[in-house]
């Protein structure tokens, strides 16, 4: 394969991340929701994977593998279950309305596009050109912790933010040393455990998955004292 | 003044491959649901019917529900001449951009809008109010995705766009392929297809296109369904000209011409195919999360946008 058309494929890739990040916003059922997570994870997986041959980083190889099964298969089935076990798998609850929460994320990608365009064109790098749209993904993880009411979709969306640094990582400096990598994937899975404990916890305390729950339990209690 | 004559005849080809092209998305929906359908003709047959028989009017029509019709079919004709279906270089597709293009669709809709609610009947407005509250949101999604390849072409022009494809090496890119399945969204909602609508029944409280055109009969029910169905076609041979012109002739030669035809006939029929497919699998939308689905188109085609300038523009 020649360098055109590794760097075809990563922009491809890249184009295909944005989308993902763009349906995870726009989804209205929590398996929906999983299910491009999932996909996200998988087409991390793959950049990995092309970048690490496209620079000869056999190290890459190694993170890919373990971007897909952490983040493509262990991850999804570990929040799937919690859903199945929580009962919370209708409906997403956003607090804007999807058109609005899709227009401020065409203005946030167009801002990140803005922000990262003088690095771009100082960047010698094959996989310069991802590095705004993996900008543009962070920022849309936040706007859906934001914009979400329930805390699973939360958590998803902070992942959605790991998997995102991850890409950029890839897309800035063609990957993290090992080390590094396999302490961040390591974190990431105990916070994914923690967080799934926390569900079960926040949900017998609450009798509800709602954060707005959460402040309106501390005001109950500041009223009875 | 031979491009002429293949424009003439490209447009004649459009008009009268027209009522096959909707006969064969029904056969081909009648087997993929293990019937036998009607055969492609069909259409052809109602067509024939219905012109051999009298115009019943309504009491309160006024005139613009009795030109309507002539004023759908002949800016839907027109818009259908534009797009090159064989020969790159047309008289007519010089002269007119794609802006045009919506512009004369456009023009066919407000007509179709307003014989709607002409008469006066619930459903007729019900239709034209759905219809203008849909387009409001499909147009802009349709402008967006052909701007995105007038952006790398650096024209609206549809000649100079297919030349540019044509003449650009191939190569992966993110934002035409954006660009195609918004394109592919928005031509399914604007011919009326389901997730959309039904073009094959009369369901009161779901139909769109049908709800308009409910007063019409004879040769006026004729004409509205015909330019449904060049509608159709003109979008199918847009596609084909937008996102996969290899074929198409660029000189007038006989031989070119032979190649061209069979290509975008096999290309038709590949689309025409895919939407049957699609109108067998899928269910219809709930009408208020039609404005989702336009907007999701609109979302996808600006993502092309922003692809073009984030990935290609410095590549």
């Amino acid at each position: 394969m020649s360098a055109a058309l590794i760097q075809q494929l990563v922009d491809g890739l890249a184009a295909l991340m944005l989308l993902t990040s763009f349906a995870l916003l726009a989804q209205h059922r929590m398996l929906s929701v999983l299910n491009w997570f999932a996909t996200q994870g998988l087409l991390l997986a793959v950049t990995a994977a092309v970048v690490a041959y496209g620079t000869d980083n056999s190290e890459l190889y190694i993170s890919a593998v373990m971007t897909f099964l952490l983040k493509g298969l262990l991850l999804p089935w570990l929040l799937w279950r919690v859903i199945r076990q929580l009962h919370v798998h209708r409906e997403v609850e956003p607090l804007m309305n999807t058109s609005l929460t899709m227009l401020v994320a065409l203005g946030v990608t167009v801002f990140s596009f803005h922000i990262i365009e003088p690095i771009e064109r100082i960047s010698q790098l094959m996989t310069r050109d991802s590095m705004a749209i993996a900008t543009a993904c962070v920022l849309l993880g936040m706007l859906m912790m934001i914009t979400r009411r329930k805390a699973i979709t939360q958590v998803v969306g902070f992942l959605a933010v790991e998997n995102s640094l991850f890409f950029a990582a890839i897309g800035s400096t063609n990957g993290m040393p090992l080390v590094v990598e396999i302490g961040i994937a390591f974190d990431v899975l105990v916070a994914a455990l923690i967080f799934g404990l926390f569900f079960f916890q926040i949900r017998d305390t609450f009798d509800s998955l709602e954060v707005d729950a959460m402040n309106a339990h501390l005001i109950h209690r500041d009223d009875d004292e | 003044m031979s491009s002429v004559i293949i424009q003439v005849a490209q447009a004649l080809l459009l008009l009268f491959l027209a009522p096959l092209a909707s006969g064969f998305v029904s056969t081909c929906k009648a087997r993929l649901q293990n019937r036998r359908g009607a055969g492609v003709m069909q259409p052809w047959r109602n067509l024939r019917k219905l012109f051999a028989k009298d115009v019943v009017l309504a009491g309160h029509a006024s005139w613009i529900f009795r030109t309507a019709p002539y004023v759908v079919f002949t800016a839907t004709v027109m818009a259908a001449s534009v797009v090159p279906a064989l020969l790159v270089d047309t008289p007519l597709s010089l002269t007119a951009d794609v802006i045009a293009l919506v512009a004369l669709l456009a023009l066919a809709r407000f007509f179709l809008a307003l014989a709607g609610m002409d008469i006066g009947t619930a459903f007729g407005g019900m239709g034209s109010s759905r219809e203008m509250t849909f387009a409001a949101l499909a147009e802009p999604a349709m402008l967006m995705s052909i701007f995105v390849l007038s952006l790398s072409a650096h024209s609206t022009n549809l000649t100079t766009m297919i030349n540019h494809t044509l003449n650009t090496p191939f190569a992966l890119h993110p934002s035409l392929a954006f660009a195609f399945v918004s394109m592919l969204m928005i031509a399914v909602a604007e011919n009326g297809r389901i997730p959309i609508d039904n073009p094959d029944t009369h369901l009161e409280l779901t139909m769109i296109h049908e709800a308009m055109i409910l007063e019409y009969s004879g040769r006026h029910l004729a004409l509205m369904e015909w330019a449904a169905m060049v509608k159709l076609m003109l979008f199918a041979t847009l596609i084909t000209d937008l996102f996969m012109p290899w074929g198409i002739s660029v000189q007038a030669d006989a031989a070119g011409i032979a190649l061209a035809l069979l290509l975008w006939l096999l290309k038709l029929a590949g689309l025409l195919l895919a939407l049957a497919v699609i109108e067998t699998g899928l269910a219809k939308l709930r009408l208020f999360e039609v404005p989702e689905y336009l907007s999701g188109a609109f979302v996808i085609a600006f993502l092309g946008l922003l692809s073009y300038y984030m990935l290609e523009v410095g590549a």
